[in-house]
């Protein structure tokens, strides 16, 4: 039970995720007294890397399993606010009204930071296409409809764009990465912050609904001449095209580990001591604009003392050594000095 | 009576005594228990329905209240602010189901004459075990079907055919990504065919024979048989298959939310994506982040609820009044 | 006589007219039955073609992984949730059943709750979950396996009951009289000889409900709710075969999508198995029953 971080290398890694996986199942109701089964829902946006992270510490801690459904950051936060689930995550910071409104208390606890991308499906374009701010908002809002419009022609000079209508795709269920790729377009576009909004869910004028990042990267791989918008490791795992994206400084800027990290470094200064802050369109030449932490929501007190513990426990693991793994699943770990805050915050409580 | 001597009571004389004798007040105490225990059972339908209904609108309370009437009205669906409306829903629902029922329903109706009428008896077993072997398709594995297969044809080459031939009506305007209103319409008539076909089926096997040998002794054709003897005597019965098969249609998720787009919009366009009830309720109803949105869902729950159910019972009384002697309209 | 000639000359025509409608008819009717067909056989087909080049023996024995991996945590997931929808549909379902056909006097009332199964047969299975959603998730602050099992019992049990109700109703009734003339307790007359009699048809009834909630989805969304693990815990999330070919078949993935698709070849192997089960079930057993 020690293999640590060579995932998807060989068959017998894989049987032996099964064997792990098929032993906590059957020990578990053999040992009650040591047994945590431990329920978390919210964003897929960091799926990749909590899966990774729930599978590596229930190996290290035998008899703990953390069951993670990424079913959007909306659902995160209601089920964890209603107590459904042992823990939630979400991609968009609390409200001051959902947080009055929730049973419980809750705590905002950082884990790593992401990026959304705008993954699209033209044949036939070479290069990187580019988006800037200006263009991608009025995509959304439907005042740009086809692959040639001038604007987009202008911020790409070198590639062939068809003369095809754009189907633009959006997520139909609630969702952090909404959030983030709207709280990203209010903050570019008077005219979005105006009639559209920023929320996990809001009213796309235009476009065709997806569920999930899957469903979104899935259409988008399927229709030719369509645009969505996901979370960077679903394009990159699913070798999808996706855009630079013009930042405050005026550079194209490509998603990418330092890209995402240069962002959360440049908006370090501004981060309050809940940890609630939006990190979209940071300043910094280096920084990708559409950038956002993303939070676990822990409730304190916890109902189960005992999950409380392990799931205190699994944050302490998770900002060391799981900070560790996210580059392999490519997010980009928590600055230093933000995760000694955390950690710091976490001491407060006792 | 060959029944009566296979069972163990028959036979086994202890059992009969037991009956008789001596356990008559036992006995009496046993059946009424039994009784009582079936009854619940039955009332549990009660009880189901009470859930359902007590749930609905219990949960909606809070989007009733607000909205009101205007509901059914408004076309915004707007999280953000909070203003909730299920027109386009509605819309996209009454839209969906009413042209898949069109696709479907003539082939259904012509499927169920030619398997009963029509059909070398070598044949109709296949048939009818083809039409029921789509009935067991679980509507997940038509909307992957629909999702992975039927999508690209719809764009090409089966959307530009449709356009040409169809263009003139105005219905099919716009891009056309195969995504669309259309494509969850043609996944839900592919769908609906089986109950149609085989409700009409029976329908028409009701219809007594008579009615068909005086058609024929009057030297009628067969298609005239069919349509004196056989249509005629089953029509209110074929209009409560139809309408039962839109109840299906109405009320169907899974594949619909996989291909129609998910959009909610009134556009007369045939092409554009679409939203139904059971869509927006399968994508949103876990996400929804406030108290509001979650109830405006609830609602939505209890129109489709209350719309199905009014929409099943005239389709059954339909079907039973063909059926039956008599119309169940006691009932 | 030219009129004479005239009519003869019209009902002959008249009758190659009605010839030729006859014709056209009957070729309409094969037409639309072959055109009907082909989507539906190209659904079968392209699933048992995409499926079985799909099921491997990963499939079977392992759970979700970030590459490869297989479906094992649905399959007994479903498992689990279809036997305790059972385990609470079938019995309730039958007793329903039986208390219609052999203890309800009066017509109306018989009538009525006939009348509900029927209606609440017609429910869209969404709305079920939803409701479940609001009685025992909502109440108990966790999704289960035990919620969807009570999902898809609540679907279960008006088909069953109404099943059960037509089979009985086809016992003759000197079976029950002669039972009686006997002096054997009503009770015993229903368990062992009525219900014994009409069980290949209730039998089948069931399993054609058991077949309908195996590929149900739309309930299970919000209360079985998926698992990535292998769970066999009532009060936990579970995977469901069909709640996975939803996810997998949305998704970007080639890999996901040979597994969605083997997964559809099992499930609907698995409804075809119980609807063949019944056939062959009720071919041996009803014609010396009650034909």
């Amino acid at each position: 039970m020690v293999a640590k971080g060579e995932i998807a290398l060989a068959p017998c890694v894989r049987i032996r995720w099964y064997a792990a996986g098929l032993a906590v199942a059957l020990a578990a109701p053999l040992c009650p007294a040591r047994a945590q089964n431990i329920t978390g829902a919210g964003a897929s946006f960091p799926n990749p890397i909590y899966s990774r992270w729930f599978l590596e510490y229930g190996k290290l801690h035998p008899g703990v399993r953390i069951n993670y459904q990424p079913i959007g950051s909306g659902a995160g936060v209601r089920q964890v606010s209603q107590q459904i689930v042992d823990f939630g995550a979400t991609d968009g910071p609390m409200t001051d009204a959902q947080l009055a409104h929730a049973q419980v208390r809750l705590l905002h606890i950082p884990t790593v930071v992401g990026a959304v991308v705008p993954v699209y499906n033209v044949p036939g374009t070479g290069a990187a296409l580019n988006f800037s701010p200006d263009v991608l908002a009025d995509i959304y809002l439907g005042h740009i409809t086809r692959w040639n419009d001038p604007r987009l022609r202008r911020d790409n000079p070198g590639s062939a764009l068809p003369d095809q209508p754009i189907a633009v795709i959006y997520r139909a269920d609630g969702s952090g990465t909404t959030y983030v790729f709207a709280d990203f377009l209010c903050k570019v576009s008077a005219e979005f912050l105006k009639s559209v909004g920023r929320d996990t869910s809001v009213s796309w004028p235009v476009g065709i609904g997806q569920k999930g990042n899957e469903g979104v990267a899935g259409l988008v791989r399927t229709l030719p001449y369509s645009l969505g918008y996901v979370e960077l490791a679903y394009g990159l795992e699913n070798g999808m095209a996706f855009g630079n994206v013009r930042n405050p400084a005026g550079m194209w800027v490509r998603a990418s580990a330092e890209s995402v990290e240069s962002a959360a470094q440049a908006a370090l200064p501004s981060i309050p001591a809940d940890f609630r802050v939006s990190i979209t369109n940071a300043p910094g030449e280096g920084s990708y604009p559409i950038t956002s932490f993303t939070w676990l929501l822990l409730p304190e007190p916890a109902r189960d003392a005992a999950k409380g513990r392990v799931l205190e426990d699994f944050v302490r693991w998770m900002l060391d050594s799981g900070q560790q793994q996210a580059a392999a699943e490519m997010y980009s770990p928590l600055p230093k000095s933000l995760a000694a805050r955390v950690r710091a915050s976490l001491n407060v409580l006792h | 009576m060959l029944q009566i001597e296979t069972t163990d009571s028959a036979t086994n004389p202890r059992l009969l005594l037991r009956g008789t004798s001596s356990g008559r007040f036992r006995g009496k105490m046993a059946d009424r228990a039994f009784g009582s225990a079936m009854l619940l059972c039955a009332l549990s339908l009660f009880l189901i329905v009470e859930l359902i209904l007590s749930a609905l609108l219990l949960k909606s309370r809070l989007s009733i209240g607000q909205f009101g009437w205007n509901f059914f009205s408004a076309k915004a669906w707007n999280p953000v602010i909070g203003n909730f409306g299920a027109a386009t829903f509605l819309f996209g629902t009454v839209l969906s189901s009413l042209l898949a029922l069109a696709l479907a329903a003539p082939p259904a109706i012509a499927a169920a004459v030619f398997v009963l009428e029509i059909c070398p008896r070598a044949l109709r077993s296949t048939v009818s075990f083809l039409t029921e072997l789509l009935a067991a398709v679980p509507s997940v594995v038509y909307g992957l079907w629909a999702l992975l297969v039927l999508v690209p044809l719809m764009r090409r080459p089966i959307g530009p055919i449709l356009k040409l031939l169809f263009g003139w009506t105005g219905l099919l305007e716009g891009p056309n990504f195969g995504v669309c209103v259309l494509t969850a319409s043609v996944i839900l008539a592919i769908m609906i065919f089986p109950i149609i076909s085989s409700v009409s089926r029976d329908l028409m096997r009701a219809v007594p024979v008579e009615q068909r040998e005086a058609a024929l002794a009057l030297g009628a054709t067969r298609w005239e048989m069919i349509r004196l003897g056989v249509l005629r005597n089953a029509r209110v019965g074929i209009g409560g298959a139809l309408i039962l098969g839109l109840g299906r249609a109405l009320g169907e998720t899974m594949a619909v939310t996989m291909v129609i787009g998910n959009h909610p919009a009134i556009v007369r366009s045939l092409f554009a994506p679409g939203y139904t009830m059971a869509s927006v309720i399968a994508n949103e109803f876990a996400e929804a982040g406030s108290d509001l949105h979650l109830s405006a869902l609830m609602e939505i729950g209890l129109v489709l609820f209350l719309v199905t159910t009014v929409v099943n019972a005239i389709a059954r009384l339909l079907v039973w009044a063909v059926l039956r002697d008599r119309p169940a309209r006691a009932a | 006589m030219p009129g004479a000639l005239a009519a003869r000359e019209r009902a002959r025509v008249a009758s190659k007219r009605r010839r030729a409608t006859n014709h056209a008819v009957t070729a309409i009717a094969v037409l639309s039955t072959v055109a009907a067909l082909v989507p539906l056989v190209a659904i079968i087909g392209y699933v048992a073609w995409k499926g079985t080049s799909s099921l491997t023996l990963a499939f079977f024995t392992q759970g979700p992984a970030p590459a490869g991996g297989g479906m094992a945590n649905a399959i007994v997931g479903s498992g689990i949730v279809l036997g305790l929808a059972s385990l609470i549909g079938v019995p309730v379902g039958i007793a329903a059943g039986v208390y219609l056909a052999e203890y309800s006097h009066g017509k109306a009332f018989r009538n009525i709750v006939r009348f509900t199964a029927d209606v609440l047969n017609g429910v869209p299975s969404i709305v079920i979950g939803i409701v479940v959603y609001a009685w025992v998730v909502e109440r108990q602050q966790h999704f289960s396996a035990f919620a969807g099992g009570i999902a898809l019992a609540m679907i279960m049990v008006p088909a069953i009951a109404r099943t059960t109700e037509e089979m009985l109703g086809t016992v003759p009734q000197s079976l029950r009289e002669g039972a009686w003339g006997l002096g054997i307790a009503r009770w015993r007359t229903i368990v062992s000889i009525t219900l014994r009699t009409a069980m290949p048809g209730i039998i089948t009834g069931c399993m054609l409900a058991f077949a309908r909630v195996a590929g149900e989805t739309a309930p299970l969304l919000f209360t079985a709710f998926g698992n990535q693990f292998n769970s066999v815990r009532l009060n936990e999330p579970i995977a469901a075969l069909p709640l996975q070919i939803f996810v997998y078949g949305m998704s970007p993935s080639d890999e996901w999508h040979r597994q969605a698709w083997a997964a559809a070849l099992l499930l609907i192997a698995l409804i075809v198995a119980a609807v063949a089960l019944v056939r062959i079930f009720a071919k041996r057993r009803l014609p010396e029953g009650w034909r």
